[in-house]
């Protein structure tokens, strides 16, 4: 290799040539048939901001069921390797496990008690 | 490449004693997240501040007890519990303490805290107003507050790519939310706070692109193994260093607002609360700091021939920005965010060094300069018209002869951002201008010119306040500074204190940095 940026170029070369690419194609081959849910900012029907000028306020219970999936998901993550190579792992990293659940478990309590997983 | 896969687990030694103050900082945390959960409503901000209180000054104790003997590389090489970190880490519990207190102040029951009582409702709604007069305060400030001096206390330490990412994260995701809190204005606080996450969202990509391409250099994200990697010149990618290295860099530099990244900077100090403002200016700074150092002490010191001239550039930017912009400012707020932008410069300057003075140095600014900021900002705080404080220049005329003593503690923190003998910004600005000089090249001695003539410029700011608070005749309003409570007073004694003992009697804590200037490898 004569010179070690020349793969980094490359690299950034390709990034721009396949972002060129994919909208340009979708520019010239994709179908244009304008309508009134097609001219809406995300085209999929739905206001992004219902009435954003009076004030209007978007639900955040999607939004609040979607973290706390992550939280829950994020942690079952961690459970799989650590059950799986649980027997040479010893009390240490059986102790580790316990805090890190218990460190899941509080923000459970606060989410819980606080009304975080009622719908309404 | 170095670092092997093992084939069969090892647990990690750790050493407890070594990393005590951080385990109690967390623990503090979470047993607050509980509280939060399970205290009546009445009894948490009380329950809070003191729980708070107290785990703070628990860590201090642990820090001093436990971490001080028993300095230590543990956790699998990813926390280095050496001198810098030590110095940064009980500065950082100080400045928590400090900032804390600012937090809790509700002046004697005159005027409710500083945080919105229901975050999540529309500012001016019925939900806000109802909010309000049945007196709910957001206490979940404290745990997040702790939350975020855990990352912190792990960001000076961490001696690892991977352990610094999620210590900038850990002390950066609360700071976003306590931006977004502020009792008044606060679409302006939340419009802040938006501005906050998404340019530290964007210098988080930076810092892990910069990570990754370390990481490919060198096999190791280990910042001991990538000197190593350096030193042997064994890496078969060369080229990714220069790339890694500047993109790391960028990431940390964003931190504490270095131009040109500080453009986050005057719009979160104003839009945030102006408590949480003055501990994001003192810890957040000092945190920054400490990783950078580490970053460029510990990991890059062997190609600093390579960026040592680009980052000076960004300092001689940094101070000259910074102290220009700050003349055109009208807020408050606004103008010691684009003097805490200047700060950063100097501080920088006194980095480039790279001699065990020039550690010392930074240490001892950050220190002099974040007892500083936190009484300046606590004194913003108490100054009001109408119960909503008044930022406004204007606001301020006459101020000195309504309130000589809350004007002269406050002109007395101006002389020192601006470097005047006596006080702790002029004995700063020697501790890091000095080793500049001395083994910093042409390049240093370039960058403190360029730095006093920035302090000239920042100092005719500083003085224009001075006039404005005392020799100009106070219009008709109704601006008051109100009577802070025993939690504020603390604060400003505290930060007027220091910045007087630091000016007059420096060598005491000089000494001690020059002491814990040390890394451990």
């Amino acid at each position: 290799m004569s010179n070690p940026y020349v793969p980094l170029f490359i690299l950034l070369a390709l990034g721009f040539g396949f972002a060129a690419l994919s909208v340009g194609t979708s520019l010239v081959v994709g179908p244009k048939r304008y309508n009134r849910a097609k001219a809406e900012a995300y085209e999929c029907g739905i206001q992004p901001s219902p009435r954003a000028e009076g004030g209007g306020r978007v639900p955040i219970k999607y939004f609040l069921t979607a973290m706390l999936f992550i939280i829950f998901d994020i942690e079952s993550i961690f459970l799989f390797p650590f059950a799986v190579a649980f027997d040479q792992l010893g009390l240490f990293a059986l102790v580790e496990m316990v805090l890190f659940i218990i460190t899941v478990f509080v923000a459970y309590a606060y989410v819980w008690k606080r009304g975080g997983l009622e719908w309404d | 490449m170095s670092a092997a896969v093992p084939a069969v687990f090892e647990a990690v030694k750790v050493d407890y004693a070594a990393i005590a103050p951080m385990l109690v900082v967390v623990g503090g945390a979470l047993i607050g997240v509980l509280v939060e959960a399970v205290a009546p409503r009445s009894t948490r901000y009380g329950a809070q501040l003191v729980l708070t209180l107290a785990t703070i000054a628990a860590a201090l104790v642990a820090l001093f007890v436990w971490a001080v003997p028993h300095k230590a590389v543990t956790l699998g090489q990813s926390l280095a519990i050496d001198g810098p970190a030590l110095f940064l880490q009980a500065t950082l519990l100080v400045f928590g303490l400090l900032g804390v207190l600012a937090m809790s102040e509700r002046f004697g029951g005159k005027s409710a805290d500083a945080f919105t009582p229901m975050g999540a409702s529309s500012p001016g709604s019925p939900q806000e107003a109802a909010a309000t007069r049945a007196g709910f305060a957001t206490s979940e400030v404290f745990p997040l507050a702790l939350f975020s001096l855990f990352g912190m206390l792990i960001f000076v330490a961490a001696n690892d790519l991977i352990t610094m990412f999620v210590a900038l994260e850990v002390l950066s995701l609360p700071l976003y939310i306590l931006t977004g809190l502020a009792r008044r204005r606060r679409l302006l606080s939340q419009e802040a706070s938006l501005k906050y996450f998404l340019l530290g969202a964007f210098s988080s990509a930076f810092f892990l692109f910069g990570a990754a391409l370390l990481y490919g250099f060198s096999g190791s994200s280990d910042l001991k193994l990538i000197a190593r990697a350096i030193t042997t010149n064994s890496s078969q990618m060369n080229g990714l260093l220069l790339p890694g290295a500047i993109l790391v860099l960028i990431g940390l530099l964003f931190k504490v607002g270095a131009v040109p990244f500080h453009s986050w900077t005057p719009d979160a100090y104003q839009g945030a609360p102006t408590p949480i403002t003055g501990f994001m200016a003192a810890a957040t700074k000092a945190a920054a700091f400490g990783a950078i150092l580490r970053i460029a002490y510990v990991g890059l010191e062997v190609s600093r021939w390579d960026w040592r001239v680009g980052v000076g550039l960004i300092a001689a930017a940094t101070m000259i920005v910074g102290a220009v912009l700050s003349v055109t400012q009208t807020d408050v707020k606004r103008l010691l965010a684009y003097s805490s932008v200047a700060h950063a410069g100097f501080i920088l300057v006194g980095l480039l060094s790279f001699d065990g003075n020039g550690i010392a140095g930074v240490m001892f600014y950050l220190v002099a300069y974040g007892l500083a900021t936190l009484a300046a900002f606590a004194i913003v705080a108490m100054i009001r018209q109408g119960g909503s404080e008044a930022t406004h220049l204007s606001q301020w005329a006459g101020l000195g002869r309504k309130h000589p003593v809350v004007a002269g503690i406050f002109g007395l923190l101006l002389l020192a951002f601006a470097g005047i003998p006596l006080t702790s910004g002029f004995t700063s600005k020697f501790a890091v201008f000095a080793p500049a000089i001395h083994s910093g090249g042409t390049m240093g001695v370039l960058l403190v010119v360029i730095g006093v003539l920035a302090s000239a410029v920042t100092a005719y700011v500083y003085f224009r306040i001075i006039v404005l608070m005392y020799f100009t005749q106070a219009p008709e309003d109704d601006v008051v500074a109100l009577t802070p409570s025993v939690a504020t007073t603390i604060v400003v004694t505290v930060g007027v204190l220091a910045t007087l003992l630091l000016g007059i009697v420096p060598g005491l804590l000089l000494q001690l940095a020059q002491d814990a200037s040390t890394f451990l490898l």
